[in-house]
């Protein structure tokens, strides 16, 4: 009876949120009330009394919501299942639909689904092929790490009465994040890549049509959806690569360029969709931004010039004793450039998935979770005015982070090919 | 807050490697692709309309200087075209009047001419009939005198006398 009630508290705080906003996060917001059911068995069986399970867990449930997920959540009780491709080096590869999980209640070949994530059995006597769990259950562990307690959350596996310890996918953080390699490894279309991949086949239906266009109207004006993107082209070419790399060389970079642009716009742009087909926080998890910004590196290594490496590892023009400074500067500066990008983008869009999910969250804590009525009506309102004004932002963000990503690669472009003058520059020393 | 801020799994910091294959992948199958595709024929593209364009306005420009230099040729033209009307007009008229003016010489010479031929010829006629007139004269006195002499000499004495005044006229003479 309670639960009813709380449901009816719910509906009427969305409902006034969504009135007041409507609220991109919709769906996100039921995402939560999801989580509180099919884990409610976990919420029960929380043997460590950690107040947070009867309340409402804020940072938990924003954490969860810019996670990577197996699984697509679009609506109260539908999920959309993605392929799971998963690599063990104790059992080898498995490839199966995470839909065969049942949210958690089964378990495949040892892996399981935790929180929408696949977590793996890393004991060898759990039984393999499909078994049904009774459940995943939730502990706080002190563990002593570089002499410091920490408290980290451990998972089981409830089968057959007793608890299986769960790994987490494999990260390459090396364990100062948290993460580590574990017992297998992930290499499925999450979330996220289902995005990306969403994103990588509208950029290549919408540029494909852009250059038809082209074709089409070769020596007339432009038209439609050509005429649209034109402008894009013409201000990427005429404010970001011209400038940067300069009239000579830009032309080779144009496409890198534009493809980093478009990349990241659109997968930022899908990201601020608040309901299926977008809502991954794509360009805020750092492995995304991590690779573009290899990638940045690898290209202006690769394209970097006598002048450049000459610059780096011994500058002209100044003292030996100060060359033995700077190029360990110059040094760490190669990498810095593009770590630099790497946490810009990440952090951006990162945080403002953080603040969108947090307002939202409003309505939760002000309703105390179903309990107070007006306090989420209360919340709705704030949370969803914030949540406008928030979201008209981050779609300055989106467009913004793109730019200054590919802003910054074509000045790094630019300095590894700029056909350095050597004269002037000793005369300037 | 601290406390659970670290308790909840901050995934997102954690590089996944299977993410990072598959963003590499798609980010290097988009690069690759829509760089051929999309990217370098737009460029082309773009880059081929604004060099038509620019070329059009040079061309345009080019007409138009052309054109106001045909205009300027053209009044040039004109202007002489006027002048050499004007100037012919002015030597056709002056020709003209050249023409009349040696044509009224020439008339009044002519005339002069005729009146002198005429005078002359009065004047021959003139003389002409002088003469014819002195000889009709001179044949009638002859004829009157010899009448006058056969009468007045019909008598010897008068002959002499006669003689006589003849001869004295002569010796006067």
């Amino acid at each position: 009876m309670v639960r009813v009630n709380r449901k009816i508290g719910f509906v009427w705080a969305i409902a006034a949120g969504l009135l007041w906003a409507a609220s991109p996060l919709f769906a996100q917001e039921h995402g939560q009330e999801q989580n509180g059911h099919t884990t409610g068995e976990t919420h029960e069986t929380h043997s460590e009394g950690h107040g947070e399970s009867d309340g409402y867990d804020a940072v938990g449930t924003v954490m969860n919501h810019i996670a990577d997920a197996n699984e697509f959540h679009v609506w109260y009780n539908t999920h959309i299942a993605l392929p799971c491709f998963l690599y063990a080096p104790a059992q080898g590869w498995s490839f199966f639909s995470s839909g065969k999980f049942e949210h958690g209640h089964k378990a495949i070949d040892g892996y399981v689904l935790n929180h929408g994530r696949v977590n793996r059995v890393a004991d060898p006597a759990f039984p393999k092929g499909e078994v049904h769990i009774e459940g995943i259950t939730h502990q706080k562990d002190t563990v002593l790490k570089a002499g410091k307690e920490k408290v980290v959350d451990v998972y089981f596996a409830t089968y057959e009465g007793k608890s299986w310890l769960l790994d987490k996918p494999s990260t390459l953080d090396g364990g100062f994040l948290g993460g580590g390699i574990t017992s297998f490894y992930d290499f499925s279309i999450t979330k996220n890549v289902f995005t990306m991949l969403l994103a990588a086949v509208l950029l290549v239906f919408l540029f494909t049509a852009v250059a038809r266009g082209y074709r089409r109207n070769e020596g007339k004006a432009p038209s439609g959806i050509q005429s649209f993107f034109e402008p894009f082209f013409v201000f990427i070419r005429d404010e970001v690569s011209k400038p940067m790399i300069g009239e000579k060389h830009y032309e080779r970079f144009q496409p890198y360029i534009m493809t980093l642009f478009f990349f990241i716009l659109f997968c930022n742009l899908l990201g601020l969709v608040p309901f299926f087909p977008g809502s991954s926080n794509v360009t805020g998890n750092l492995a995304v931004t991590l690779t573009l910004a290899v990638f940045t590196f690898l290209v202006v290594s690769l394209n970097g010039n006598k002048h450049y490496w000459e610059h780096v590892f011994w500058m002209p023009g100044i003292p030996a004793w100060v060359k033995i400074i700077l190029t360990p500067v110059e040094i760490l500066g190669l990498f810095l450039r593009p770590f630099s990008l790497m946490i810009r983008l990440f952090a951006n869009i990162s945080a403002g998935h953080i603040i969108i999910l947090s307002l939202i969250g409003l309505i939760f804590l002000f309703g105390k979770n179903g309990e107070s009525v007006g306090g989420a009506v209360a919340g709705g309102i704030i949370g969803g005015l914030f949540t406008v004004f928030m979201n008209l932002i981050e779609l300055l963000v989106a467009f913004l982070q793109a730019f200054i990503f590919s802003i910054l690669t074509a000045s790094y472009i630019g300095s590894a090919v700029e056909d350095h003058h050597h004269h002037e520059h000793e005369e300037a020393h | 807050m601290t406390a659970i801020f670290f308790l909840a799994d901050f995934s997102v910091i954690k590089p996944d490697p299977g993410l990072i294959l598959w963003t590499s992948l798609i980010f290097i199958f988009l690069w690759f692709f829509l760089g051929r595709m999309a990217f370098r024929p737009i460029q082309q593209a773009l880059k081929k309309r604004e060099q038509d364009i620019q070329s059009s306005l040079d061309e345009a420009k080019h007409a138009r200087q052309e054109m106001s230099n045909l205009k300027a040729e053209n009044e040039k033209l004109l202007a002489e075209a006027r002048e050499e009307r004007a100037r012919m007009l002015k030597e056709a008229k002056e020709a003209g009047d050249n023409i009349i003016s040696k044509a009224k010489e020439k008339a009044k010479e002519e005339a002069v001419l005729i009146m002198a031929s005429a005078k002359q010829e009065i004047q021959n006629q003139r003389m002409a009939l002088i003469t014819d007139l002195k000889n009709q004269i001179g044949l009638l006195a002859i004829d009157v005198a010899e009448k006058v002499l056969r009468k007045e000499l019909k008598q010897d004495s008068e002959q002499t006398k006669y003689i006589n005044t003849l001869v004295d006229e002569i010796k006067l003479n």
